[in-house]
């Protein structure tokens, strides 16, 4: 049997594979009348991959030739035109952007999806605590206890109002700035630190940098350090989500230096292609650590980006919390109803450094920080909201930011003072159970820290 | 033989032809009808072992779906799920647009949430645009998110250097992979045991990468009915001997067969074993060979530097040098990109004779 070459086929479109799998049909495709019966009987006899519902008449438009307007190209019909015109570069005005309330928390439209008072409530105070949490933990990392930590400041209204808009069966999948949604899910302030510190109890067996978290009881995936991985991992998830027909979906975060990976590209296409339940939340905070969006690309954002893949999508104000939970609510509804992805675009701002191993001083000027930080305070501007509906006041602001402060540090101190894991769990996971070769490794690294213990750090216990 | 041993005691991977030991790799002549129906098992090639082992581990488990290029209604490039879209449908086997990383990815996704996908890679070649997914994402997150998250994926595809493909369809990308933690490798060379390590890989709750060959596929073989599953971690002896251990696996061991007819015709009596296992190496049965001949030849299609060779000559000089009575001698292919002409490529792959040369150098 000759071994053909397919590689070859590889690149020839939908039109010549239909070519060379009809001239097995002895018929040419274009030549006599009656091969039209011949391609609809083909064509009724495999799925809707090969169907062409517009077979015939394209048959038509070629036999009456001459006076075409339009032409059924393989994708659709396409109208003709004799303006040698290029589609604009850049667009007169960017897309515009969904707000519902205004700078100083104000209502300025009624044209949201309403929240439960509890809901709101537990909005504000989950914000609050994801402020208290990165103030601390910062801090705790400059005083030198942990080794890394990274801050959502200024991104609080994304992390906690896009998670209040979901519902705990659907899987997140995070790039490393949303710990506020694994906060809204339950996640503890003990759970957040004993990762941090890399402890026993740390349900990722101290095997990740510091802001790593994971927990698939929270349906929340572990952080990878890649950049932009999680977006195709989300696409796979949410296809698993399609077979099982589950009523849930999959939202993935990522910011605007994301969008340049090849990732980003190919899973955005997939998701359109298979038509999965999958939200594609790009936090553009203006900054890839030092890079600026006007050096990581030249489009209108990554709304724009959208309509190029064949997917619904909108721009919101990141730093209202309302407009977050509008815009993930109704993508949630339309992501599981018709099975397809959206895609959200939540314009904000970095107000932090990219981490502890940054200085964003150096390529920013501190006033233009300073501006977004106190200006357009996403957690301000929710608090006004409240306080004008009724909901909260001066006093409760100063009772939860107290105890939201007592409770992370003592977390903190409880996991400073746990033990690390056992060296046992250097080889576990890395298969379902312990190969040979990691057995003797195992047992060889033993030997070394007997012969040597007083080489080996004491608080590592074996 | 240890995987003799395993079947008399009660075999864990179900039924197995006992005692069968491989003398002539290659296929059999063309058996006469009435002789065919009267022997058990069916004949099929390498390939179509291959889809039914998929077969049987898709009709078992509704979890198992495949995702690749052209592997729906094409029925794939080497026709290995041809068939399967038609009856499974268009979700369990996926055609994918190409962006390798993507259904790569997708594959570790769909697998963390509960799917066992097989991704298949067009030409293996393909697969280094996953490469991040594969090392980064399906190898290390099960380790990462502390045991929260496993990746029961399968990555096959056909490697290997064929008939004159050109250089970026000609990769050995066993050599590139051998290192990432977190990832099992088998080679399958035979219509048996292709089918066998496909439904392992398949149960198997680790990420297992299974290489076959471009030029393996038309192989043919008479295999048994029952069901079997082979373990993914054992070398299989393909001809017992006493003067010399030959390791090889994939398309290499046909060469070494060839070359063991001339050698025995001159009176050597090599001892032939398809590792098969690329991560991790089954030290047992090498160790129990070695053991036995003292002289060891290892014949791959990798290249010198860095290729499994160079693996499998550390792991036995560290754990067997006591034994050796000779240095490892290791026949690859050279540092070179595949030429496409076909002399040249010819010469880029170990042949029977450079076999048989260093067999004789070796057991001077």
């Amino acid at each position: 049997m000759a071994l053909y070459l397919p590689f070859l086929r590889r690149r020839i479109g939908f039109l010549g594979m239909m070519n060379s799998t009809l001239s097995n049909f002895k018929t040419s495709v274009l030549s006599e009348k009656n091969s039209i019966t011949t391609l609809s009987d083909f064509c009724n006899s495999f799925s809707r991959r090969f169907y062409s519902n517009k077979a015939d008449k394209q048959f038509d438009f070629i036999h009456n030739g001459g006076d075409s307007k339009e032409l059924n190209f393989p994708g659709g019909i396409v109208k003709f035109t004799s303006e040698l015109k290029f589609l604009a570069d850049v667009p007169e005005e960017r897309i515009h952007c969904y707000r519902v309330l205004d700078d100083s928390g104000q209502l300025i439209s009624n044209n949201f999806v309403q929240v439960d008072k509890e809901i709101a409530v537990k909005m504000y105070k989950d914000m609050v605590m994801l402020q208290t949490m990165d103030t601390i933990f910062y801090e705790a990392q400059r005083q030198g206890r942990i080794s890394f930590y990274l801050t959502a400041n200024g991104e609080e209204a994304i992390n906690i109002a896009s998670a209040a808009a979901l519902s705990m069966d659907d899987l997140v999948f995070p790039q490393y700035r949303e710990a506020g949604v694994l906060l809204w899910r339950g996640f503890t302030l003990q759970e957040f630190a004993n990762q941090c510190f890399g402890n026993k109890d740390d349900n990722g067996k101290g095997r990740q940098m510091p802001i790593h978290y994971g927990s698939n009881k929270h349906n929340y995936f572990t952080v990878a350090s890649t950049v932009a991985t999680q977006i195709s991992h989300a696409v796979g998830a949410a296809y698993s989500l399609k077979m099982d027909g589950r009523d849930a979906c999959t939202i993935t975060y990522f910011g605007d230096g994301g969008t340049s990976t090849g990732d980003f590209h190919a899973a955005l296409n997939f998701a359109a292609v298979m038509e999965v339940p999958v939200i594609f939340f790009c936090r553009n905070n203006g900054w890839a650590i030092s890079t600026p969006v006007s050096d990581q690309f030249r489009s209108d954002g990554i709304v724009v980006r959208g309509k190029a893949y064949g997917i619904r999508s909108i721009r919101v104000d990141g730093n209202d919390a309302l407009a977050v939970f509008s815009a993930v609510c109704m993508a949630r509804t339309i992501a599981i109803r018709e099975s397809k992805p959206v895609l959200i675009e939540a314009l904000a701002y970095r107000a932090g450094h990219h981490s502890t191993s940054d200085d964003s001083s150096k390529y920013r000027p501190i006033e233009e920080i300073e501006w977004w930080r106190e200006a357009q305070n996403p957690v301000t501007r929710f608090r006004e909201w409240l306080r004008g509906e009724g909901l909260w006041t001066t006093q409760a602001e100063t009772e939860l930011r107290d105890s939201a402060r007592k409770e992370v540090l003592h977390a903190i101190q409880v996991a400073e003072k746990v033990e690390k894991p056992t060296v046992k769990e250097i080889f576990t996971d890395v298969y379902d159970v312990l190969p040979s070769n990691l057995r003797d490794q195992e047992k060889s690294l033993r030997e070394t820290i007997e012969r040597h213990s007083q080489d080996y750090p004491i608080d590592v216990p074996l | 033989i240890r995987s003799e041993a395993r079947t008399i005691s009660g075999a864990i991977n179900g039924s197995r032809k006992t005692g069968k030991v491989i003398t002539k790799a290659v296929a059999a002549q063309a058996e006469s009808p009435a002789s065919a129906a009267s022997k058990p098992g069916h004949e099929l090639l390498l390939f179509e072992a291959l889809r039914e082992g998929l077969e049987e581990e898709m009709d078992r488990d509704p979890r198992v779906c495949v995702f690749g290029e052209d592997v729906g209604h094409y029925g794939g490039s080497y026709k290995v799920t041809k068939g399967l879209a038609e009856k499974y449908g268009d979700l369990r086997v996926l055609d994918t647009p190409i962006a390798e990383n993507s259904f790569t990815g997708m594959a570790v996704g769909a697998a963390m949430t509960g799917l066992r996908p097989i991704v298949e890679g067009m030409n293996m070649g393909f697969l280094l645009l996953a490469f991040n997914q594969i090392s980064d994402n399906c190898g290390m997150l099960h380790y990462t998110s502390g045991g929260q998250f496993t990746i029961p994926t399968v990555i096959r595809g056909p490697g290997g250097v064929g008939r004159q493909l050109g250089a970026e369809h000609s990769q050995r990308l066993e050599s590139y992979f051998q290192s990432i933690p977190g990832i099992q490798m088998v080679a399958c060379s035979t219509p048996y045991n292709a089918k066998g390590l496909m439904k392992a890989a398949i149960r198997s709750e680790n990420p297992v990468v299974l290489f076959e060959h471009v030029l393996l596929y038309n192989l043919k073989e008479r295999i048994p009915d029952e069901e079997y599953v082979l373990s993914l971690e054992e070398a299989e002896m393909v001809r017992p001997g006493e003067h010399v251990t030959i390791l090889t696996y994939s398309r290499m061991r046909y060469h070494v067969m060839q070359a063991a007819k001339t050698l025995v015709n001159k009176g050597y009596d090599p001892e032939v074993i398809d590792i098969r296992s690329l991560k991790p190496f089954d030290l047992y049965t090498i160790g129990n060979s070695i053991k036995k001949t003292h002289r060891v030849l290892i014949v791959e299609e990798c290249m010198r530097t860095g290729g499994i060779g160079a693996s499998l000559t550390a792991a036995i000089n560290e754990n067997f040098h006591d034994y050796l009575d000779a240095q490892i001698v290791c026949l690859s292919s050279q540092d070179v990109p595949t030429p496409y002409a076909g002399t040249l490529e010819e010469w880029t792959v170990v042949q029977p004779p450079q076999i048989v040369a260093a067999v004789e150098q070796l057991c001077k």
